[in-house]
């Protein structure tokens, strides 16, 4: 059972950026006014930050980035890690964060590869960076995570346009002996089908046929490099595994709910989302959203909600956070952290040069 | 242990009335074909779901609802569900 902590190692700041140009779900005239309004007040998405075509991820996380490190009043020198999360990287080959690496006037002695993780992301790329920081060897440590879905989804496809942002975010992590993160990680790949691009990858190779557009339901139309979504597949698995995971974290580390300041959710949609707070008997004042003004920003919800809803919490005193992911994979987890002063720069909104 | 909570239909009309703004109540029987709710589509499908998880504790599966057509099919399948 993936159900570890890792000592020695603490989140010093987060940051996030999010394109500055905004859709509105309210504008959204492939569907009727009617369901619409349904579709709003059941996703709780009004609107969304949305890049332009030409803006990546990695752009992303570098303004995301430069913000914190500046804050945080880092030498970039000693930054030893750097690891990008995401499923929007900047080429095929080689890995962005390599690039970002050079970008960002890092040294060439620090470590920088890709993850491709979804939702999960954020609690998968803490295991990991903490992991390979805890020895002490390693002291100043980078997580870029963000994602551009709305470049994959179909306007035709109302189970997936209206629901994605983009945002990128950094987390900047740092050696401290009295640190510890504790992961309860999971993976059903039984799932895979549930969230899927099903062509341009090895398995199936982007051909003319992939960009054919098939209608498989009313008002769900895409092609086959666009992304697929199946929501009430996507919908039980989160209803059946994320309190379980959530619970068992809390039951092993002898944490009642009362004693953790906030949960911080994927931003998957309001009805996954407030089922799940329901079922684990949260109250509502402890479970931040910023689905109303980002949209579902994939693995970067996470950080982003942070940053949008609780900056001015978590930048003074000690905060004890459960976050959990969920989704593509399938994938989810959970993750422990205590947060001290952290340093939370405003959102960045940029715009395409 | 919610078993005592669904000894009745009517409940379960009267909470799929209130789920959804379209229907007024009354109009719910156990004869009705949910799927004549007008505009039904996936979303009211995702709404009934998590309606039955949290209050009943029962998980529906999508074919559990593309198999339903009347609340008392519906009503049926979670009784089932409950005993497993």
């Amino acid at each position: 059972m993936a159900l570890f902590s890792v000592n020695n190692v603490k989140i010093k700041g987060i940051s996030a950026t999010v394109p500055e140009e905004v859709y509105s779900n309210k504008s959204y005239e492939w569907i009727s006014k009617k369901e619409r309004d349904m579709l709003i007040k059941m996703t709780g998405v009004n609107e969304r930050h949305v890049a332009k075509f030409g803006m990546t991820t990695a752009d992303l996380c570098e303004s995301a980035t430069e913000k914190l490190i500046e804050e945080l009043n880092w030498a970039k020198e000693d930054i030893d890690v750097l690891i990008f999360v995401s499923q929007s990287r900047d080429y095929l080959i080689p890995a962005t964060a390599c690039i970002l690496q050079n970008k960002l006037g890092l040294s060439n002695n620090c470590l920088a590869f890709d993850v491709n993780m979804g939702c999960s992301g954020y609690v998968y790329g803490l295991s990991i960076i903490s992991g390979m920081m805890s020895s002490g060897q390693i002291k100043k440590g980078l997580l870029l995570v963000g994602d551009i879905s709305t470049l994959n989804t179909s306007y035709n496809d109302k189970s997936t346009y209206p629901l994605f942002g983009d945002a990128g975010t950094c987390t900047a992590l740092e050696y401290s002996n009295e640190a510890k993160m504790s992961f309860n990680l999971q993976t059903d790949g039984a799932g895979y089908e549930a969230i899927i691009i099903r062509d341009g990858g090895c398995r199936n190779y982007a051909s003319k046929e992939s960009f054919d557009k098939v209608k498989h339901a009313e008002g769900i139309e895409r092609n086959r490099v666009q992304l697929e979504l199946q929501g009430v597949d996507v919908f039980n698995f989160s209803l059946k595994e994320v309190k379980p995971n959530v619970s068992r974290i809390l039951d092993e580390h002898g944490v009642q709910i009362d004693e953790v300041d906030y949960f911080v959710f994927h931003q998957a949609n309001k009805l996954i989302n407030e089922s799940i707070r329901k079922k684990l008997r949260i109250p509502p004042e402890k479970v931040p959203y910023s689905l109303d003004r980002y949209g579902n920003t994939s693995l970067a919800s996470i950080p982003l909600t942070i940053v949008s809803e609780l900056k001015e919490k978590v930048s003074k005193g000690e905060n004890k956070l459960l976050i959990s992911g969920f989704g593509v994979g399938l994938s989810w987890g959970s993750t422990l952290i205590d947060l001290e002063d952290l340093v939370c720069p405003d959102i960045i909104e940029i715009k395409l040069n | 242990m919610c078993i005592f909570n669904i000894v009745k239909i009517e409940d379960l009309i009267e909470k799929l009335e209130e789920e959804f703004d379209d229907v007024e109540q009354g109009v719910l029987n156990p004869e009705f074909n949910i799927k004549d709710i007008e505009g039904w589509g996936s979303m009211h499908v995702l709404v009934v779901i998590a309606l039955i998880d949290s209050e009943y504790d029962v998980l529906l599966s999508g074919s559990d609802l593309t198999n339903t057509e009347t609340i008392s099919d519906l009503f049926e399948v979670v009784q089932k569900k409950m005993i497993k």
